[in-house]
């Protein structure tokens, strides 16, 4: 069963780096930042099958921060790209300020 | 865990064959957590192929986004099965309850923005690039 979790690993590994390839390539913003967000869930995936490889229960705890990291990451380079700042609140009323302004 | 559990209340209550019963569950939840893990790593890989490979950046987001979700959770779950009755199920079913939260949130967050920001998909009939020409996107 190790040996079936380390090539699940390794396979994992491999989709990791073909994001890598759309988040060089990716044309517009919006891809690499899809691609940054993918390769976290992978990243995710990674800890939770290498951490049964070694045997060592601590990966997940990591694995579980890293979701939860990776989420927040997402939303404030979305955020930042929007506004060009990040202490901007997202409440609706600057939403419809900030539309009017452009 | 769960084997030895079900070993032993089988122990008790047939006295017969226990270790057989034991041996028939282990080769089960190994046959579907591999099952499992294989399906996840099918949608996983296919949808990195549909990143790299498909035309658009909404169509390439499509294909993140389903097959990741789903993959993530398939694979977590053939983890859960491996790991039995334990803190580290619990965990890896809190990763996977988180994951499913957020992932659909910040694939919907990154079309969103995409779309507000002007970013236009290609509509109508989809026409392969010929081999010397230039991709559009």
């Amino acid at each position: 069963m190790a040996y079936f979790n380390l090539a699940a690993a390794f396979f994992v590994l491999v989709s990791m780096a073909l994001m890598l390839g759309r988040l060089l390539l990716g044309p517009t913003l919006y891809d690499r930042i899809l691609a940054v967000n993918s390769f976290g869930t992978k990243t995710v995936l990674f800890l939770c099958v290498f951490c049964f490889v070694i045997d060592r229960p601590d990966g997940v705890d990591i694995a579980l921060l890293y979701a939860l990291m990776n989420f927040i990451a997402t939303i404030a380079v979305l955020k930042f790209f929007r506004y060009r700042a990040l202490d901007v609140s997202l409440a609706k009323s600057h939403i419809t300020q900030s539309d009017e302004e452009r | 865990m769960l084997i030895q559990l079900v070993s032993s209340v089988s122990e008790s209550a047939t006295a017969g064959t226990p270790v057989s019963m034991a041996d028939i569950l282990h080769v089960l939840f190994s046959a579907f957590s591999i099952l499992s893990i294989l399906a996840g790593l099918f949608f996983v890989l296919g949808g990195t192929l549909g990143v790299l490979r498909l035309p658009d950046f909404f169509t390439r987001l499509h294909a993140a986004g389903m097959t990741d979700t789903l993959g993530a959770e398939l694979i977590i779950l053939g983890l859960v099965i491996q790991a039995g009755f334990s803190q580290m199920s619990l965990k890896l079913l809190f990763v996977a309850f988180f994951l499913l939260i957020t992932s659909p949130t910040a694939t919907h967050a990154v079309a969103a923005a995409a779309y507000q920001a002007g970013l236009q998909p290609l509509l109508g009939r989809y026409r392969a690039p010929e081999p010397g020409e230039e991709t559009k996107q």
